[in-house]
């Protein structure tokens, strides 16, 4: 890597993960630069949301190395781990909303455990409602994620992933199981996030119309709504790349005219042309 | 050829590792006292009725049993000696760690693995806590520190239910049932009838968590780790309890 390329914010070098021998990740190579969008697809059991733990330092990689922000992670102690996940936000697949905890209580837990945020104590309850101003959920502080829907739990783990404002953020499939209404919902808020805070993002998603949302729409902060982010240039405006995993071995990496361009069968299965 | 002993072999392992990782956050800084007040709570409070009713019991039917032996020997009215005797230095500690057994390793391994099915475990970790710290740790202080105070509630209802059986179907006087008692006990019964909870306390919660944590494949897996991790804490329970017995007897003598 010549010396004065900037630093990438997450790079993946010849990276394998196994369990009890079987690989879920193999020699995955790549690297996400500040501002990048980079959305991940791939069938279930490909490694994506393995590729996810081992960004956050969760999982271990057996071989290779993990650099965040430029630091090695991958051998990396748990105590010194809590230093750079206070830099990531992670939105889990099923929310995985803390159950005995409520809703103020779920987004203030970062913001009251991470290493290296300082909130004063006078400002987590304000974090906390702006928060959940942003995921457009307010007035349900005390309630406890049972009480909550599918979409609004979505949204709440959205508010628990950003509340830090971290400058990373992962979302492990944020559509998943939700109506194609509220994943709109769901989807634009990512977008939001992106566009406001100007964050580096990490997408895994099935539904590739999230992956196109992400590639060619921005946010808008004075109507508050998305709008294509094409210039008169040609150019989309968003830094946007696909990653396609196939059984644990990443098989593409481009943008998405490349992705549209792609002849390999099992690629274009995840693509529909633009509509 | 001896691969099937590997699996065993890494589970003993695993466990002492979190036993270790456990005691040594017992010092460790953040410490989460809400949460084993929380614990203490859950684990010690919640458990009074069912260690009252078992104590009660456990009581009354020793001193039902063994006037049937006694009187064989027309020493009925030392009944009050082997009910002592026994709950202190057995029944009680047993038989209330049992119970918790079934209550709280079973509900903790549920607990944990509920939230390690639903990646919170791993949110925990993301978000900046050790779950060994926030979760192992109070359990085992909490359960270490209820035990030993439920297993001394629990022994002296359990007198109390063998006095009423002294009492109204023994006829025995109630102050001679009483001085039975206490002359029987010896400083070597209390330590052993306060070691015993102590050490238990530490099986039953690690025991929990340990199941817990390494629950995998969704709810099903759920619900094997509560019956295992309650499977497993009531044998250890029972091993354990020879080894101490055979140690106190070993050094009384």
């Amino acid at each position: 890597m010549p010396q004065d390329a900037p630093n990438p914010v997450l790079r993946f070098d010849h990276v394998t993960v196994s369990f009890d021998g079987v690989p879920a990740l193999e020699d995955v190579c790549f690297q996400a630069f500040e501002g990048e969008s980079r959305v991940i697809m791939g069938a279930t059991g490909s490694g994506k949301t393995v590729l996810m733990k081992t960004a956050l330092g969760l999982q271990p990689p057996d071989e290779g190395t993990v650099y965040v922000f430029g630091e090695d992670i991958s051998r990396m102690r748990e105590r010194d781990l809590f230093q750079i996940r206070s830099k990531i936000g992670m939105l889990f697949q099923e929310s995985a909303l803390f159950d005995s905890l409520n809703i103020e209580e779920n987004v203030s837990y970062p913001l009251l455990n991470q290493a290296s945020i300082h909130c004063p104590p006078e400002e987590v309850r304000p974090r906390v409602e702006e928060a959940l101003k942003f995921v457009e959920l307010e007035g349900i502080l005390e309630k406890f994620p049972s009480e909550l829907s599918g979409g609004m739990r979505r949204r709440a783990a959205i508010a628990r992933a950003v509340v830090t404002q971290p400058p990373l953020v992962l979302y492990d499939s944020p559509t998943a199981g939700l109506d194609p209404i509220t994943a709109q919902t769901i989807m634009a808020l990512v977008v939001k996030e992106r566009d406001l805070n100007k964050t580096t993002t990490l997408l895994v998603t099935y539904r590739y119309q999230d992956g196109n949302l992400v590639a060619n729409f921005r946010y808008n902060p004075e109507n508050g709504g998305l709008e294509p982010a094409a210039t008169n240039s040609g150019s989309s405006g968003t830094r946007t790349f696909f990653m396609i995993m196939r059984e644990g071995r990443l098989i593409f990496e481009g943008s998405q005219a490349e992705l549209e361009a792609s002849h390999d069968p099992y690629v274009s299965k995840f693509v529909k042309q633009r509509g | 050829m001896l691969d099937f002993l590997k699996e065993p072999f890494i589970a003993i392992q695993e466990f002492f590792l979190l036993t270790g990782r456990a005691l040594r956050n017992v010092l460790a800084r953040p410490h989460y006292g809400d949460d084993i007040l929380m614990q203490m709570d859950l684990i010690g409070v919640g458990s009074l009725p069912i260690v009252i009713l078992t104590g009660l019991f456990a009581g009354a039917v020793m001193a039902l049993q063994m006037s049937r032996a006694l009187s064989q020997y027309g020493q009925v009215d030392q009944t009050g000696t082997l009910v002592s005797i026994s709950l202190v230095r057995e029944l009680g500690p047993v038989l209330t760690a049992l119970m918790m057994a079934g209550r709280n390793s079973s509900g903790i391994a549920s607990e944990l693995g509920s939230m390690k099915v639903t990646e919170q475990i791993d949110a925990m970790r993301a978000l900046g806590t050790d779950p060994i710290q926030k979760l192992v740790t109070p359990r085992m202080v909490a359960t270490a520190t209820m035990l030993p105070l439920l297993t001394i509630l629990a022994d002296f209802i359990g007198m109390f239910g063998g006095w009423f059986v002294a009492r109204f179907f023994l006829d025995l006087p109630s102050q001679q049932y009483w001085s039975t008692v206490w002359r029987a006990l010896e400083w070597n019964d209390i330590t052993q009838g306060l070691l015993k909870p102590f050490v238990f306390a530490f099986i039953i919660s690690l025991v929990g968590c340990y199941y817990g944590l390494r629950t995998t494949g969704g709810t099903q897996g759920v619900g094997r780790s509560t019956t295992q991790s309650m499977v497993a804490a009531s044998v250890l329970i029972l091993v354990v309890d020879f080894f101490l017995g055979k140690i106190f007897v070993a050094s009384a003598s």
